[in-house]
């Protein structure tokens, strides 16, 4: 499975993430007996979400610390059957890391959209992540920073509220003290601006002229019409 | 590649990077011009497009793109200082080293007696002014000016960076490392170094090799990325300083050149510390270089332009009038900034062979500013990226004990670590050790792959070369004896033998 590491987040920046509980992450052991473990690379973090409110997961945002590899499972209640609430997997072994036994995607922040999941991930109700790091080169491996933000319906095209398709537009002319008509003064601007285009296609080559006199300037001289 | 939702996040986040820039409005202004020819009003957003096409203004605009390809994508959650460095451990490594260089600068401020900034006295500024272009027949007292590290000194500190959660207890035999290096970065194996360089077969003609083998000039096109993957094969001499500029980007506009102007005049009013360094710096390496001490003024001036640049950028907003917080505050930038600009022993020879490709100040400033804060910095800061030093030296290490493997062994045997003989050619791209034709061939590979990776190939490849003189060798002296004089070595020859035509 081809698996996709999204570095940009689509969540608008004023979603909150869900308040949820994280269970202590549990690592697997092999063997019976507490001195004879051994270290199987496999560790599960649950993530219960609140009671009786089941989220409609929009995205899942964590911080690696030398996992190499997660897979994501989702325990869904629909809300109108009766039926018990069900697992199913949502991802499966995501690489994290590009070689489990090289730095490289160790300590970085990934994000999980909804898109990227093999079902739809609505009411859910508890969220497991299944971490692996088969490398031995690691003294331990986790996720930092664990949030998840909620599936938002984007808003319908709001009409017009009702109060505001009542007022009727009063054309008032504004009292001017003394300032000219305002009509008057943009018709005569578009003039000079037709009047400028006009002149930049009717470029001609002869010089404009100096206002000097045998060489030099005297203020007396500027013709002010 | 991109796909669906990824793609339409980063067009819409370059887009915003690009609005406001000064190539947008230029492009805007462009756009406006009523003497369009062919423009329709029931058309216009077509005929406008096609008009900036064929002015050249989409090649512009494609270049500018590229360029912010480059940059990494930003990831809201991820804070600054994550992008620019993912591991926490490094990071943490960076800034005790940064505090160590800073402290050594600070005492050797106190030591002289000599602030770290201030301003100069307005004769003084004239007098610099007046000698700007002659500042290497100066001859200043800088006996007791150090300088503040030597790159032996940063080797140290690399070898001794440990991860916290790396597990060293079970050292199973089949991935002991024999060198130096202890960290477990992502490095490349020649299978792989094969794919990305499979420009530089034993095929493929090479510039400096095969000088018959043209390939179709593409400076007239200004493509940014053509000229990048043309370069991979080495770029002609009389092209290479117009590829450069075009592959970096960097423009001599005239906006560039009055930032210069406006970078001068406060190198002239502000006595730094470090300028002396920089200083005393060129007198002591590129000065007594055959090649490079013709050169010896440009490389002061751009040395402080940099330096002064980095102040420049930060005190910005802090505006202070006493003399001392100003130094301190300079200081705490300088350090600060992404690129850390602390002038170390060899520093110079950066710079020095620009020289030979760009003759006007401004648009040499631009080009090395452009190389050094792409590429250069990175040899000298702690970092996990693929082009820092501290992958380059594990590369070399781990290249050399993969494919020879006996001459490795004979080294460590007679005391010698394989990495201790390399690392200054590493630290400085090979400046200053090979002939500089030769030297800018590699440099070209650097821009044209954007990477420094070729520099730790050439190292192995140098070694692989020399492996039989360096089998006799029965003490360190000799091994460096060996190695000291690389200037009539080719380089293209030896990287492609060493990737090509070693046996797997």
């Amino acid at each position: 499975m081809e698996a996709v590491k999204m570095m940009q987040t689509m969540t608008p920046d004023d979603t909150k993430p869900v308040n949820f509980t994280v269970k202590a992450p549990v690592y697997l052991q092999i063997g019976d007996t507490k001195a004879d473990t051994a270290h199987s690379g496999v560790c599960v973090v649950d993530v219960n979400l609140p009671f009786g409110k089941p989220v409609n997961i929009e995205e899942v945002t964590f911080k690696n610390y030398y996992t190499a590899y997660v897979t994501v499972r989702l325990l869904r209640r629909n809300p109108e059957q009766e039926a018990p609430a069900k697992w199913c997997t949502a991802l499966r072994d995501l690489p994290l890391m590009d070689n489990p036994h090289t730095e490289r995607g160790s300590q970085d922040y990934y994000t999980i959209h909804r898109t990227q999941m093999q079902v739809e991930p609505d009411h859910v109700v508890c969220v497991r992540l299944i971490l692996r790091q088969p490398s031995l080169a690691w003294l331990t491996f986790s996720l930092e920073d664990i949030k998840i933000f909620p599936h938002t319906e984007p808003d319908p095209e709001k009409e017009v509220s009702d109060w505001l398709s009542d007022l009727t537009l009063i054309d008032q002319h504004p009292d001017l003290e003394g300032l000219p008509d305002p009509q008057t003064v943009s018709s005569s601007i578009q003039q000079m601006w037709a009047l400028t285009e006009v002149m930049q296609t009717n470029q001609t080559t002869a010089s404009i002229g100096r206002f000097d006199v045998d060489g030099c300037y005297d203020i007396s001289l500027l013709s002010l019409t | 590649m991109l796909t669906g939702i990824e793609l339409s996040l980063t067009i819409a986040q370059i887009i915003q990077r690009l609005r406001g820039s000064h190539l947008h409005s230029q492009i805007e202004r462009q756009a406006k011009v009523s003497e369009l020819p062919d423009v329709k009003l029931e058309s216009l957003k077509e005929d406008v497009r096609s008009f900036l096409k064929t002015s050249g203004w989409e090649r512009k605009l494609q270049n500018a793109v590229y360029r912010e390809l480059q940059l990494p994508p930003r990831h809201p959650p991820a804070p600054p200082e994550h992008l620019k460095e993912p591991l926490a451990y490094m990071r943490k490594a960076q800034a005790s080293w940064e505090k160590r260089v800073l402290k050594s600068l600070n005492s050797m401020s106190t030591e002289l007696g000599v602030p770290l900034a201030h301003m100069r006295p307005a004769a003084e500024q004239k007098e610099l002014t007046n000698k700007w272009n002659e500042m290497g027949t100066d001859e200043p007292d800088l006996s007791r000016f150090r300088p503040v590290y030597a790159p032996k000194d940063f080797l140290e500190v690399l070898i001794g960076l440990r991860n916290p959660n790396h597990d060293s207890s079970e050292d199973i035999s089949a991935r002991s490392h024999w060198g130096l290096i202890q960290v477990p970065l992502n490095v490349r194996d020649i299978p792989h170094l094969r794919e990305a360089y499979s420009e530089l077969n034993l095929t493929s003609g090479q510039m400096g090799i095969d000088d018959h083998a043209l390939i179709h000039p593409v400076v007239m096109e200004e493509d940014s990325a053509a000229a990048q993957q043309y370069s991979r094969q080495g770029c002609p001499t009389g092209l290479r300083a117009d590829l450069w500029a075009l592959i970096l980007n960097a423009t001599n506009q005239p906006q560039d050149v009055m930032h210069y102007e406006q970078l001068k005049a406060g190198v002239i009013q502000h006595n730094l510390l470090v300028d002396n360094l920089i200083y005393k710096d060129v007198k002591l390496t590129a000065s007594n270089d055959d090649y490079y001490f013709v050169f010896e003024d440009f490389l002061y001036q751009v040395g402080s332009l940099l330096l002064f640049s980095q102040f420049t950028y930060h005190t910005r907003s802090c505006v202070s009038i006493n003399g001392v917080t100003q130094a301190q505050v300079l200081m705490k930038c300088l350090l600060g900034t992404c690129y850390c600009v602390i002038p170390f022993h060899g520093f110079s020879m950066y710079v020095a062979p620009l020289c030979f490709l760009y003759n006007e100040p401004s648009k040499l400033y631009n080009v090395f500013r452009e190389m050094y804060i792409r590429y250069f910095f990175r040899l000298h800061s702690i970092s996990s990226h693929p082009s820092g030093i501290l992958s380059l030296c594990l590369q070399f290490e781990r290249l050399l004990q993969t494919h020879l493997p006996q001459l490795f062994y004979h080294l460590r045997q007679i005391g010698v670590q394989p990495l201790r003989l390399a690392f200054k050619w590493m630290v400085r791209a090979f400046s200053g050790y090979l002939s500089t034709d030769q030297l800018l061939l590699l440099w070209d590979r650097i821009l044209g792959y954007d990477s420094l990776e070729v520099v730790a190939v050439l190292a192995a490849a140098v070694f692989a070369f020399r492996a039989e003189n360096l089998m006799e060798v029965t003490s360190l002296a000799s091994a460096e004896a060996v190695l000291a004089d690389l200037s009539t070595l080719k380089v293209m020859p030896l990287i492609q033998v060493f990737l090509f035509a070693t046996a797997m």
